[in-house]
């Protein structure tokens, strides 16, 4: 083979692969919620827009994830400023605190139902300090914000991990020498890592925010663990029309409005990000 | 941080600062590992005593938990299709991606840039939700409710990582090597099979076990595409509402435990494969 062909040849797998189940499905998933039969209808987002459940499971996803996100950012960013500057351990923390990067979201809300549940952890630690004298149903629907607060806790657990990868590697991208320069100049690590760290991490960042806000809208199994139906989220909603309610269009219409949200959300985050053009380390 | 007490400090607030990170790095390990540590305990504890409150904050190591899981009707089942799902994904996200991987590093071709593009995008979109219309295609197909069908959907969301993993790893080999085994008579083939592959296999270990845990703990596409043929993690999902505490406990610390080991066998590669997302 000619070394032409050859690298058309080596991509060829992948992009045919990737055209058949990842753009053509989006095509179909399009298809499916603007038809009902018969041609061009916009009745499947009439049908899951005036049903009741929408605007709760709708609000409840996006106030997860702003609730979520920040402390995720924050958590993240701390962890990796610690981390950057240790020097023993660094291995063994980076371990522990990458493990639940490879925890599904189901096996986060279980391990978070252990904590939360009747008789878990949180209501057995509490009666040994002697604060409550009988163990309390927590997630229940007399009890929203405590619901709110596992699902949001669960979350936060789990998925700090993946922005904490992105930005260790992005902050070892950064030149040593900036901090050599700024701190020369008499800047306090806190000017450091606002002036330097900061604005250079701006890609990982991201990165990290796409990733993580795409994946917060897609938040689905935590719930079902933790809050089951007591929480509804937009992602369960697909789930119950595609099964329980076996209404394909109208699970496809959902689909598509996290899908807009997420498109939407990712190019907000590109252009406030958004780094200067010829600026780059 | 032991040796913190031995130094003298110059100043008692560097000492004070270290004293606190050290106590921040040690909570924020806890912060991981205690809840694991709870779902230890259930999990090996007898299904009374984790229906019992209050809670022990120390495993009595009886196997009644797991006894119970192994012997639920179709658990058994259902770890055996994920398992299979899985290595499946493996396999195929590695033979689809890595000679994309390698073109990406060797080759400068037109229409890179929209190739990169289109990896790039599969990110962006939130790829379970395309089990719903491959759902109606895998029937049309004759491919719903099997392994296969899954292991694609679950090798679409691999792949991204498969070709950019790949991507770095063979950027990191210098084409030198590869030049050096042509002019010693090696074809473009067999310089690839005896020079450069047993430099990667490794690395491509690292990503076909994180495409692996991809599928392993995917679960919305997994509840959609199967029904009869479920994975643990659908299966789980599916009997959330109805199975006994000491049933999701011990099938989630299964859930958990693959997780742990293959971090631990990636972790060199983890921070590679996320770096170059950036560019």
């Amino acid at each position: 083979m000619s070394a032409r062909f050859l690298p058309y040849f080596l991509i060829l797998p992948v992009t045919l692969f990737l055209c058949l189940f990842f753009l053509y499905p989006f095509v179909l998933v399009a298809q499916q919620a603007f038809s009902s039969g018969s041609g061009f209808t916009l009745d499947n987002f009439r049908d899951v827009t005036s049903h009741w459940k929408f605007p709760i499971s709708f609000k409840n996803t996006l106030l997860l994830a702003a609730a979520v996100v920040p402390v995720q950012v924050a958590l993240a960013l701390l962890m990796a400023t610690m981390v950057n500057k240790m020097k023993k351990g660094r291995d063994l923390v980076l371990y522990i605190w990458t493990i639940p990067l490879g925890i599904s979201d189901l096996a986060a809300g279980i391990i978070w139902l252990a904590i939360f549940e009747q008789s878990g952890f949180l209501n057995s630690m509490m009666s040994a300090m002697g604060a409550i004298d009988r163990p309390f149903n927590l997630l229940s629907y007399q009890t929203p914000g405590i619901v709110f607060l596992a699902i949001a806790l669960a979350e936060i657990w789990r998925a700090t991990a993946i922005m904490l990868v992105i930005l260790v590697a992005g902050i070892g991208l950064i030149p040593k020498e900036y901090y050599e320069a700024a701190e020369v100049f008499g800047a306090s690590p806190w000017k450091r890592f606002l002036k330097v760290t900061l604005p250079l991490l701006r890609p990982s960042l991201q990165t990290a925010l796409v990733l993580r806000v795409i994946l917060a809208f897609e938040i689905f199994a935590v719930v079902s663990a933790l809050g089951g139906t007591l929480f509804p989220v937009l992602m369960g909603e697909v789930y119950n029309y595609q099964f329980e309610l076996l209404n394909g269009g109208a699970a496809a219409a959902i689909a598509l409005i996290i899908l807009v949200i997420s498109i939407g959300s990712t190019l907000v985050i590109l252009r406030a990000l958004r780094v200067p053009k010829g600026a780059s380390i | 941080m032991t040796d913190a007490t031995a130094i003298a400090a110059p100043a008692d607030t560097r000492k004070a600062g270290r004293y606190v990170y050290g106590a921040a790095v040690a909570l924020l390990c806890a912060w991981v590992l205690v809840p694991i540590y709870f779902l230890l305990i259930n999990t090996l504890s007898s299904p009374e005593a984790v229906n019992a409150f209050p809670k022990a904050f120390i495993p009595e190591f009886d196997m009644g938990s797991l006894s119970f899981f192994a012997n639920f009707a179709g658990i058994l089942t259902a770890l055996k299709n994920s398992v299979l799902v899985a290595a499946l994904t493996m396999v195929m996200s590695i033979t689809i991606g890595a000679p994309a991987g390698y073109a990406l590093s060797r080759f400068d071709f037109r229409g890179k840039e929209l190739f990169r593009l289109l990896i790039l995008l599969t990110r962006a979109f939130p790829l379970p939700l395309l089990a719903l219309p491959l759902a109606v295609m895998f029937i049309r197909a004759g491919i719903d409710d099997t392994i296969f069908g899954l292991a694609l959907v679950h090798t679409t969301l691999a792949i991204p990582f498969a070709v950019l993993i790949t991507f770095s790893l063979f950027s990191g080999i210098p084409l030198e090597l590869e030049e050096a085994a042509w002019t010693l008579g090696c074809t473009r083939l067999t310089a690839f099979t005896k020079v450069v592959l047993p430099l990667i296999l490794p690395g491509i270990t690292a990503s076909a076990i994180f495409a692996f845990v991809i599928s392993w703990n995917e679960v919305f596409a997994a509840a959609v595409l199967t029904i009869e043929n479920r994975t643990l993690t659908a299966f789980l999902l599916q009997n959330l509402d109805t199975s006994p505490l000491h049933l999701k406990f011990a099938g989630g610390f299964i859930l958990v435990v693959p997780a742990l080991i293959f971090i631990f066998a990636v972790r060199k590669y983890l921070f590679a494969m996320w770096g170059i997302a950036n560019r």
